[in-house]
């Protein structure tokens, strides 16, 4: 067994949701962790802690990446989104959170934030999914509670309110 | 399933990096880390030092020529996936990375880390050991060139050494006479394959010239069969493969999961090369 | 009129947050950098049985954010005794149950051993590598087979590791057998499994010297039940602990079972180290330390007629209980019980035996013994069908309790210790829907285009019935604000059901207030003290009935107060959207003016509450409150049936499998439900979703895979596999049927956990429907297929 040596802390500052939060971290603290705990956003969500299940998915410079497998001091430089930014600016909800709640796409809530981070990214690339497109968008990440039925739809609804903001 | 400590550095250049790494010989490399993270967090790796190569210029590259595709160790899979260049040099690239995890985690994992991580589960090491490309690795002697066939030495072992940091890798591009295809069978979408193949076929008119196949998640390690001249290709590579067990798929189904791929890929390779061969 | 809003597609009030990434989970609560919460790790065991020899923590002390670790040595007076055993039962006869923390003998991987308490959560995980045991390795058992053999002992005082040993009957069915013109039996297998919600288990806690009372936030289904443990354990009284429920990520069963050890450590440490202490479960500690279910070995002898109706019906098997067995019998009797799906065979008898392993232990997971009733009971009427040459769905229908058969007594207890009776059904008429809706009569045809074009498809069917709705008792209190605004606390949990939209539901209907004014909160031992859990479908009929009674009580009074105000009599009153009116009139007084008025005062504390004062109300000849009344408006109320009520359906499933790789695809999935009256079809969609996918996990890909050493081998989502969108229907195609409840106000029946009921045995027959091979043991992998492919050429 290697000997516990003390963390050096790093200074980091973070911007997520186009705010800056300078941190003080040892260089093992998950992203994830430092999101929750040492910003407090406590909307991202850690429910394996080894990048299967999907729950802690923010954006990285708007492209989805697991937080829990990413280190707090390795994204100084990039921008990072998580459901807390997915909103409109007057705490308005945004095309793919309305549709979640239109369709009922959530249940217990845990793994959403993930679920709509993933969309949200997904449907920049692609606004017009077709359901297989949607089904392929949401692939990687788990829900134990919606047997994903609903989140399908969700995502082709978002499109279409995308859709109708936009026209 | 937190992280042991570690000491990080995030150096600037390629020479700081290989010095920061010759210094410490528990020191690992974190480049998109996807594999490297769990492991850490497991704690089932305790390196005492990592080297954060993600502030390296220049390394991000898809370099693609007629030669073939050259991906630099920062290239993330996505990058190469999106490219619509590496699928018309070398389509197996393109076909294998289709199957690597999932969108998301391709969003951040690299090709080269990839391919060097030698998982015998995983797409890549078996498509370049196929392809016959190779790895260029920095280190303290300088630059070196390694083939796959030298690179791939155990499961989750290459001929790298500690202090080599591998830079980019090359996988050749596909012949005007040749064909490609790819399969794998997996629990669930996106997981580790129970099986995978692909293969590499070279016609000249509607003869096969030459045919091989590369198979992943069946033995120790990516292994390359030649299988130009076997009748029953499934049959030829069991042969010369020594599949194993676990808990999702016994002996006797992998045997079969390469029984039924080997010959379906290889004929899917084939009427490639011929569609290719014909213009 | 106000549109009634039981039975609408209501979106879900709760979303609003949970969208905004404002859900309150317990890992979020006193969210570190502020609070001074300090975090908790646990040293478990890495062997399925061994001896512990010696503990040393020395090294852990020296590490710096270390604050403080417990071996059971240290634990104080109650806190050392074992965990209690939660539900009793006279055939349990050598019940077992572990310490918060290990004393002298670990039983399962994972089993606590020291527990640390830290800066961090890095720094707990690196302390409890810190700390040396010596453990004397001893012999593990794995398995039922093992169990069952008994060369070795799980616990050295029970006896071939049968920890209980039950029998029920109804007539003499092995008579019944010996009789009947036909017999065949059957061996049927069900693996482990486990509930894995997205959010682990997590406890907070926080001591408060200044009014001696202790804070504990648990991700639990039962905060009354983790309330008095904490508060016997701890030596408090009730009254000084507090227990909330925050937002949970999910249940399934797992988080009704209690205390957890962590739900008592963490309160401890919290007022050992005056600190708010918090524990979050990872997923490899809720794979190797949190409850398992599932696996169960059973064997059927069964006697019928020609026609395929059943004479006699004979079942012995074989529960394994895992290491400990603090949640009873409950998921064994509901095996033995609702195996009878809605068959009446003539006689029938049941015995089994639960056995100790030395594995996770077993409490309830979604269904709860049931999934493998349904495939012991729907195995046998394929095999009888099978075994006359008749269609499987006509089998069924010679078997079914007929709608004029209600209610309909069993002859045998169920797991509430009450009769085992149905209240009400119609199966013909669900077997009628189910066999429309996935084209049964069709299928045939289809079957052999299919053949022709050499694919290979079957079809399957199966029957359930679920007993929802088991006391003993639940409550709501519903209170009116001088607002007008309505605030209502049920005592059980929720963990992402909707409770806050359904129950809301219910009150605007009954007060006749808007949707948007009425809050629920649940949960919350501050708000509601007296209450049992979410557990066995019951939150809508018992809270929901509980609701309605308390929202009820609270209109009665509002009337009788405007009625009086109004000088009209009650009859001619109404409440419409918030507010009371004399039908026909104009004359009309705010609900929340009702609320001014139900409170006489002394003081008014804003403009409205001057309505209510001394000189201005009230009969000076008559006390200010009535003897027989209270102030303020409000209503509590309890519901407590005295038996539960009976939910079922039916589901079909067609499937394809790959002739030469065994993959097994779906390519329909249909579901007949009945639950009765439904609150809100929306969310009994969901519900119904949720669990089929459950079932498919169940069916196809999820199995826990221990070795012969006892190490879990797929302790991780990477091994573990649970279903992607990529593996589930890509439509489920449901009808319902609404046979309502005769034993509660709204006629309901449960609808949480049928989902996942019949998946194994539908899939397993339209499995075997294809390949023409017996399926007797679930889950089944393309591994597992191509197994009993080889072995059908090669016997």
């Amino acid at each position: 067994m290697a000997e516990v040596f003390r963390d050096d802390l790093h200074d980091v500052t973070l911007h997520v949701n186009g705010a800056a939060h300078d941190v003080r971290v040892p260089a093992r603290r998950l992203l994830s962790d430092a999101i929750r705990h040492d910003c407090g956003l406590t909307g991202t969500h850690v429910g394996c802690e080894h990048g299967v299940c999907g729950a802690c998915t923010v954006l990285l410079d708007g492209r989805p990446v697991r937080s829990c497998l990413m280190l707090a001091v390795s994204v100084a430089d990039a921008e990072i989104t998580t459901v807390e930014g997915l909103g409109g600016d007057d705490d308005s909800l945004g095309p793919v959170q309305q549709a979640f709640a239109e369709c009922h796409g959530l249940q217990c809530g845990f793994c959403t934030p993930g679920f709509l981070t993933t969309i949200t990214a997904g449907l920049r690339e692609n606004p017009t999914p077709t359901r297989e497109e949607a089904t392929e968008m949401i692939a990687g990440n788990l829900c134990r509670c919606t047997g994903y039925q609903n989140i399908v739809r969700s995502v082709l609804r978002a499109a279409e309110i995308q859709a109708g903001e936009q026209s | 399933m937190k992280p042991a400590p570690f000491a990080y550095v995030r150096p600037s250049s390629l020479s700081e990096a290989l010095t920061a790494l010759g210094e410490d010989p528990d020191a690992k490399v974190l480049a998109g880390g996807q594999s490297l993270l769990p492991l850490l967090s497991m704690r089932l790796a305790q390196p005492s030092r990592l080297v954060d190569i993600n502030g390296l210029p220049d390394l991000d590259h898809v370099d693609v020529t007629d030669e073939g595709v050259r991906v630099g160790a920062l290239a993330r899979h996505s990058a190469v996936l999106a490219s619509a260049e590496v699928e018309r040099v070398q389509p197996l690239v393109t076909l294998a990375l289709r199957h690597v995890a999932h969108a998301t985690i391709r969003n951040r994992g690299t090709t080269v880390g990839s391919v060097v991580h030698a998982d015998p589960a995983s797409e890549l090491p078996a498509v370049l050991a196929l392809l016959g490309g190779s790895v260029d690795v920095e280190g303290p002697r300088g630059r070196r060139t390694v083939a796959a066939e030298e690179l791939y030495v155990g499961p989750l072992e290459t001929s790298l050494s500690h202090d080599e940091i591998a830079v980019e890798a090359f996988f050749p591009a596909l012949g005007p006479r040749s064909g490609v295809a790819f399969e794998e069978l997996a629990r669930r979408h996106g997981d580790y394959a129970m099986a995978g193949v692909a293969a590499l076929v070279e016609v000249d008119g509607d003869d096969v010239v030459s045919a091989s196949a590369g198979f992943f998640s069946v033995c120790e390690r990516p292994t390359v069969v030649d299988l130009t001249c076997a009748e029953d290709p499934g049959e030829a590579a069991l042969a010369e493969l020594e599949p194993s067990a676990d808990i999702h798929a016994s002996l006797d189904y992998r045997r079969q999961l390469v029984r039924v791929l080997t010959p379906r890929v290889l004929a899917a390779a084939t009427e490639h090369a011929r569609r290719r061969a014909h213009g | 009129m106000t549109t009634r809003l039981f039975g609408q597609r209501v979106e879900r009030v709760e979303d609003q947050r949970f969208l905004r990434g404002r859900g309150r989970y317990v890992d979020d609560v006193l969210v570190d950098t502020h609070a001074g919460t300090l975090h908790a790790a646990v040293l478990r065991s890495p062997h399925a049985h061994a001896r512990i020899v010696g503990i040393d923590v020395e090294a852990v002390l020296d590490l710096d954010g270390v604050h403080a670790v417990w071996t059971h040595e240290d634990l104080p007076g109650p806190m050392a005794e074992p965990l209690p055993l939660l539900i009793p039962h006279p055939a349990l006869t050598h019940g077992r149950t572990q310490h918060a923390l290990a004393r002298d003998e670990v039983n399962y991987v994972g089993e606590a051993i020291a527990f640390v308490v830290a800066e961090d959560r890095y720094v707990a995980e690196d302390a409890v590598d810190l700390i040396r045991v010596s453990y004397e390795v001893l012999p593990p058992v794995v398995g039922i087979d093992a169990a069952r053999a008994a060369t070795c002992a799980v616990h050295d005082d029970v006896p071939d590791n049968v920890g209980a040993r039950m029998e029920q009957r109804n007539g003499d069915a092995p008579a019944a057998i010996a009789a009947a013109p036909r017999r065949i039996s059957l061996d049927l297998m069900i693996e482990r499994s486990s509930c894995q919600p997205m959010e682990g288990r997590g406890v907070v806690s926080r001591w408060d010297p200044d009014t001696s009372r202790l804070t504990v936030w648990s991700s639990t289904q039962t905060s009354t039940g983790v309330r008095g443990c904490v508060a016997a354990r701890l030596g408090l009284d009730l009254d000084q602990v507090d227990v909330i429920t925050p937002d949970v990520g999910g249940g399934f069963g797992v988080k009704i079972n209690h205390p957890w050890p962590e739900e008592l450590l963490v309160p401890m440490a919290a007022r050992a180290l005056g600190r708010p202490v918090k524990f979050t479960e990872d997923r490899r500690e809720h794979f190797i330390s949190s409850a398992h279910e599932r696996g169960q070995v059973h064997h059927v002898e069964v006697g019928f007629d020609d026609d395929g109706r059943v004479l006699g019906l004979d079942v012995m098997f074989w529960h394994d209980h895992g290491a400990y067995s603090p949640y009873g019998l409950i998921v064994p009797i509901i095996t033995a019980t609702q195996l009878l799906g809605p068959y009446k065979p003539g006689a029938y008898r049941v015995r089994f035996e639960s056995l100790f392993t030395n594995t996770v232990m077993v409490t309830p997971y979604r269904g709860a013994g049931r999934p493998q009733g349904c495939f012991v009971m729907e195995r046998t009427m394929d095999a009888i069908a099978a075994e006359l040459g008749l269609d499987r769905a006509e089998v069924r229908a010679a078997n079914f309790i007929q709608p004029d058969e209600f209610p309909f007594d069993h002859g045998l207890v169920f797991q509430d210790g009450r009769e085992l009776e149905y209240d009400s059904g119609d199966y013909p008429a669900s077997l009628h829907k189910i066999k429309e809706l996935i084209g049964w009569d069709g299928f045939p045809a289809l079957k052999a285009e299919a053949a022709a074009e050499g694919r290979r498809i079957g079809i399957g069917l199966a029957c359930y019935v679920e007993g929802t709705g088991v006391g003993p008792y639940e409550g709501a209190h519903v209170h009116v604000e001088t607002s007008g605004k309505v605030k209502v606390a049920i005592g059980l949990t929720t963990q992402g059901q909707g409770h806050a939209t359904v129950f809301a539901q219910i009150v605007a209907d009954e007060l006749g207030v808007p949707l948007e004014d009425v809050e629920v909160v649940s949960g919350d031992t501050r708000r509601m003290p007296y209450a049992v859990g979410t557990f066995a479908s019951r939150a809508a009929v018992m809270s929901g009935s509980a609701v309605h009674l308390a929202a009820k009580a609270a209109k009665d009074k509002a009337l009788r107060i405007a009625a009086e105000a109004l000088e009209a009599d009650v009859d001619d009153l109404e409440i419409v959207d918030g507010v009371v009116r004399v039908r026909g009139t104009d004359a009309s007084l705010a609900l929340g003016t009702v609320a001014v008025l139900s409170n006489p005062l002394r003081y008014a504390f804003d403009e409205a509450s001057k309505l209510a004062t001394q000189f201005v109300v009230g009969d000076p000849g008559k006390p200010p409150v009535a003897e027989d009344d209270e102030p303020g408006l409000e209503g509590r109320d309890f519901y407590s049936p005295q038996r539960a009520t009976f939910a079922s359906g039916m589901h079909a499933v067609i499937v394809e499998t790959d002739p030469d790789t065994a993959e097994i695809r779906i390519l329909r999935y249909a579901v007949v439900h009945d639950c009765g009256n439904i609150i809100n079809p929306m969310i009994v969609e969901g519900q119904i979703h949720g669990g089929v996918a459950q079932g498919v996990g169940g069916a196809l890909y999820e199995k826990m895979e221990y070795d012969e050493s006892g190490q879990l081998q797929n302790a991780s989502f990477m091994d573990f596999l649970m279903p992607y969108v990529t593996e589930v229907p890509g439509e489920i195609e449901i009808d319902h049927l609404e046979t309502p409840s005769p034993l509660n106000p709204l006629g309901i029946k449960g609808a949480g956990e049928a989902g996942v009921i019949p998946g194994s045995a539908a899939i397993a027959a339209a499995i075997e429907d294809a390949e023409g091979i017996a399926i007797t043991s679930m889950p089944i992998s393309p591994s597992d297929l191509f197994a009993l492919r080889s072995r059908k050429e090669t016997p």
